[in-house]
């Protein structure tokens, strides 16, 4: 028996620290400032969005005509809207909806987008040539104006929007999937795998696709932001969610026709698009710069 | 001594865009248990799509392959799970061929793990079994959770080793095993090789292009060249008295680290002919300095011109002085 | 030895390269301090080929780097050391007057021939841009030039507006080669020139170095890990550990007269040397250049080793006229 190892007298130390690529690239992000600051920005939203209820008991519909107009100060934090609703409750609801509608959808776009752009690249030919011709036909038509398609064929509603939204992801991460399958598909580990008896779905599950994790993640931050966005746009030309619903985009159509006298009413829910937007953004890109393969080693 | 593995006319095609490429083409030999069969060759000739083709990683186009005396040619679906069994490969580059996100203890327990049901063991037998294979290819225990990217290659490679032999197979293929690796290493994992073969009685295929590794590890060798087989003797007969012209310019340019040694620089023309839509005739004829009219028009078949050593050549008698 | 067409180089024993106790390291935030080249001193004489023989990390590569200033500072740093060319240090020059040296005065081969060439360039291309950039000459007398380049490498110059895609690996290499020597440098600095390359294409390259640089007496400093080559093509050799020298001499105290353990155990590890005797792996493996011991690098795999070696840092010491040791145990056998 070959006892080598034995032999070594100073233990390197790289061994004993028994660190996954995860954790180093882990340990990567949290150095990166801006998106940690993202990220801060993120869960402070989510967590102020899940204490709604606390934060303001009243609910987003508590009506107050007396109270209309009020501008951001002392009494109201964020001010009053039209109908004498506080903005801070308005708001915070609102990031409950479009958090979730943001989440959803994604989901959906992934949990598709995965299995669609999996099976092309590990299979090829042509399934992979039917599967990326019909997704290409998607995505064709711009992200937000499929949303709309989808979501007036569909009708107006909450549910069908984050559907609509969902679809119009799902050529995106099929695309980001498909190309390192193609490339993990001929590694050698790959090939190891057959060589012991795993069946192809146990090489794609097992092997291939934790390979391909990086580019699903940065993909996921990247349609979260947009889903929100595209969310917004849809109640804003007021498919998706109804009133009194106060989605953030259905806010800034509300508003639309007081921009002159009460912009507050327009810019704040746009100002909290935008943070939350640019934050998982930033956190994307600090993602994406942790995980960058060629910055490991 | 029984052969383990007998290779008929052993055929691989791949369809290109250009043609058909033969990669193996017309291969036959047997090997016995418990021995070595050294296959050298250079780029494109082969050797690895032959390996591959006798584990089922590609599927052949052609010829039979006998297992144990069973006709092992074409498989279902439960036939190759049991082959696996007895069959591994090793592959050449320890840096592509280990699943960077499983520990060393995931990847040797996988083959395992995938026959778990058919080999009736528990968790704790496949731990324990784990260990042992550590044990046997030099990997401390304590590295057991670590990930490939934190080992250097002689490490890696012995992973790749425990994750072949966790099945106790009986043939194994080697892939270049040692090509990737740092001499003082290779001298390692060569060892390493030798030893286990003697304690468990296993038939190695060892594909090299290194002639000095070779010599040192196989009984027997096989030379090939574009797909074909153009000499095939016994280590040490090889070496002494090759046959085969390119074997003979083969051996010329291999650099020996004597200062004393002459070198015999033995040219070769040109390069290497295209393994696609072959010609008949010899494939080596046109970097050959001994070739004649004949060698362009027909193939070579392979003939025993001295016991047990194999030659593809027309003029092999004459070129040798061996009329 | 022929007088070269342009630099009338005498054969003296003056060095024509002097790298004096070179000193590079590599910064990192996440490695620390990869000490990669420590206190390297040797000389080429004109007309000479000094070989490099060392593994993986053992730090060849980062000299040459050093040498060529191609460097990526940072990480890389050299922290000290002087590299004598021509009467003037290397490392002081400014960056203009260092690439008025690369590629004319100083040139380099490097390992991979499927990187090393621009792929959309025809290759006739790629040696006349190298001419022109250092050489007084119109840009059609530089095309005419690397023609006949082309021709001195063994590629017909019919061939000047292929691609590199269109040649196998062992002609890419020879364009390389041509690059390299297109300005008829006075020093080669060869990276593992052949080792992506088939054993009989390999000997062809050779050879044609082994050609190319007698008749241009050119110097070069060849870096392999292949000790066969080393004793086809070099007259004199430096075995490298851990960033160090440990032994240095000409090829036949190397080969011959072998003073250090680890020199030792590398010929212990060929197959080729071994005839049915069991080969002797050195164990371990090269310590991790962050992180390197006190003493001798190799006392922990040496199985010559005693305290007194991992103590203080071994000195290289002349143990026959001109063969040197970094070892206290040397096993020269008039040592």
């Amino acid at each position: 028996m070959n006892n080598v190892d034995q032999k070594e007298v100073k233990i390197n130390r790289r061994e004993i620290r028994k660190r996954s690529m995860m954790q180093e690239s882990l340990e990567r992000l949290v150095r990166n400032k801006t998106a940690m600051a993202g990220f801060a920005v993120i869960v402070t939203v989510a967590i102020l969005s899940a204490l709604a209820g606390v934060i303001c008991p009243e609910g987003y519909d508590a009506q107050d005509v007396t109270k209309a107009f009020i501008r951001p100060g002392k009494e109201y934090i964020l001010g009053t809207d039209n109908l004498g609703r506080s903005m801070l409750a308005r708001v915070l609801y609102g990031g409950r909806i479009s958090l979730t509608i943001g989440i959803i959808s994604t989901s959906i776009s992934a949990a598709l987008g995965i299995i669609l752009g999996s099976l092309a690249g590990y299979y090829g030919n042509k399934v992979d040539n039917i599967i990326m011709r019909t997704l290409d036909v998607f995505h064709a038509i711009p992200n937000t104006l499929l949303a709309i398609a989808i979501s007036s064929a569909m009708g107006g509603g909450i549910v069908n929007a984050m559907i609509a939204v969902g679809i119009s992801g799902v050529p995106n991460f099929a695309k980001v999937v498909r190309a390192p399958i193609l490339a993990v598909k001929e590694s050698e580990f790959v090939e190891a795998a057959r060589s012991i008896d795993a069946t192809n779905a146990r090489i794609i599950f097992r092997h291939i696709l934790p390979n391909v994790l990086s580019p699903i993640i940065i993909t996921i931050t990247g349609q979260l932001a947009g889903s929100i966005l595209a969310a917004s746009s849809l109640s804003f030309l007021g498919l998706g969610v109804q009133p009194p619903m106060p989605e953030w985009g259905s806010l800034i159509a509300n508003a639309r026709q007081y921009i002159r006298d009460y912009s507050y009413l327009v810019s704040i829910p746009g100002l909290a698009i935008a943070a939350v937007v640019l934050s998982m953004n930033l956190f994307g890109d600090g993602l994406r710069d942790a995980l960058d393969p060629k910055l490991k080693n | 001594m029984a052969p383990i593995l007998e290779v008929k006319d052993l055929k691989k095609y791949f369809n290109v865009r250009s043609g058909v490429l033969h990669a193996v083409d017309g291969l036959s030999f047997t090997i016995n248990k418990g021995e070595t069969l050294g296959v050298v060759g250079e780029s494109g000739c082969g050797k690895s799509t032959l390996g591959r083709v006798i584990l089922h990683l590609h599927e052949s186009t052609g010829g039979t392959v006998l297992f144990k005396g069973e006709d092992i040619t074409r498989v279902d679906r439960d036939k190759l799970s049991r082959l696996r069994h007895d069959m591994q490969f090793i592959f050449q580059d320890p840096f592509s061929s280990l699943n960077p996100r499983m520990t060393i203890f995931q990847t040797i327990a996988e083959p395992l793990m995938i026959a778990r049901k058919y080999l009736k063991i528990s968790s704790a037998e496949i731990e324990q079994k784990v260990y042992n294979m550590m044990d046997t290819v030099g990997l401390a225990r304590r590295l057991v959770n670590t990930y490939p990217h934190e080992l250097d290659g002689g490490r890696r490679q012995r992973i790749g080793i425990g994750r072949a032999l966790i099945m106790e197979p009986d043939f194994v293929v080697c892939d270049e095993p040692v090509s990737a690796l740092d001499v003082s290493i290779q001298a390692q994992i060569i060892n390493l090789l030798l030893d286990i073969q003697e304690q468990k009685g296993l038939t190695y295929i060892f594909i090299t292009h290194d002639l000095s590794v070779v010599r040192y590890i196989s009984n027997d060798i096989m030379v090939m060249y574009l797909g074909k087989m153009v000499e095939k003797a016994d280590k040490e007969e090889l070496f002494k008295r090759p046959l085969h012209p390119y074997t003979k310019a083969l051996l010329a340019a291999v650099p020996v680290a004597d200062v004393h040694h002459k070198k015999q620089h033995i040219p070769l023309q040109g390069e290497l002919t295209s393994p696609i839509n072959p010609k008949p005739g010899c494939r080596f004829a046109k970097r050959c300095s001994y070739a004649q009219p004949q060698c362009f028009a027909e193939t070579p078949e392979l003939q025993e011109v001295c016991e047990e050593h194999f030659v593809a050549c027309h003029y092999v008698k004459s070129i040798n002085g061996l009329e | 030895m022929e007088l070269q067409k342009e630099q009338v180089l005498e054969k003296t024993d003056e060095a024509l390269l002097s790298v004096k106790n070179l000193t590079t390291y590599y910064i990192t935030r996440e490695i620390g301090t990869c000490k990669a080249v420590n206190d390297v001193s040797f000389e080429i004489k004109s007309g000479e080929t000094l070989g490099l023989v060392g593994e993986t990390g053992a730090g060849k590569t980062t000299i040459a780097y050093s040498i060529l200033r191609l460097l990526q500072m940072p990480p890389a740093k050299i922290i000290s050391g002087e590299i004598m060319w021509n009467g003037e240090d290397l490392l002081k020059m400014s960056a203009a007057k260092m690439r008025k040296i690369r590629g004319h005065e100083i040139s380099m081969v490097f390992q991979d021939p499927m990187t090393a060439l621009n792929p959309i360039d025809p290759v006739g291309d790629q040696i006349a841009e190298v001419i022109y950039l250092h050489k007084k000459v119109s840009r059609a007398e530089a095309k005419k030039l690397a023609a006949e380049m082309l021709e001195v490498v063994g590629i017909p110059k019919e061939r000047f507006y292929e691609y590199p895609h269109q040649f196998s690996g062992g002609m890419k290499q020879r364009v390389v080669i041509a690059i390299a020597l297109a300005c008829n440098p006075k020093l080669l600095i060869a990276d593992e020139p052949t080792t992506a390359l088939d054993v009989t294409i390999q000997a062809q390259v050779l050879e044609l170095m082994n050609d190319l640089k007698r008749k241009n007496g050119t110097s070069v400093l060849l870096i392999t890990h292949d000790l066969g080559i080393i004793a086809e093509m070099c007259e004199r050799v430096a075995v490298i550990y851990a960033g160090q020298i440990v032994e240095l001499g000409t090829a036949l105290d190397i080969f011959d007269n072998t003073a250090h353990p680890y020199t030792i155990g590398l010929f212990e590890s060929l197959p080729s040397v071994a005839s049915g005797r069991r080969l002797i792996p050195i164990p371990g493996m090269m310590p991790d250049p962050s992180n390197l011991p006190e003493g001798c690098k190799f006392a922990e795999r040496c199985r010559y080793a005693t305290d007194e070696c991992r103590k203080q840092e071994i000195e290289l010491v002349e143990v026959t006229p001109g063969h040197y040791c970094r070892c206290i145990h040397s096993r020269c056998k008039e040592g």
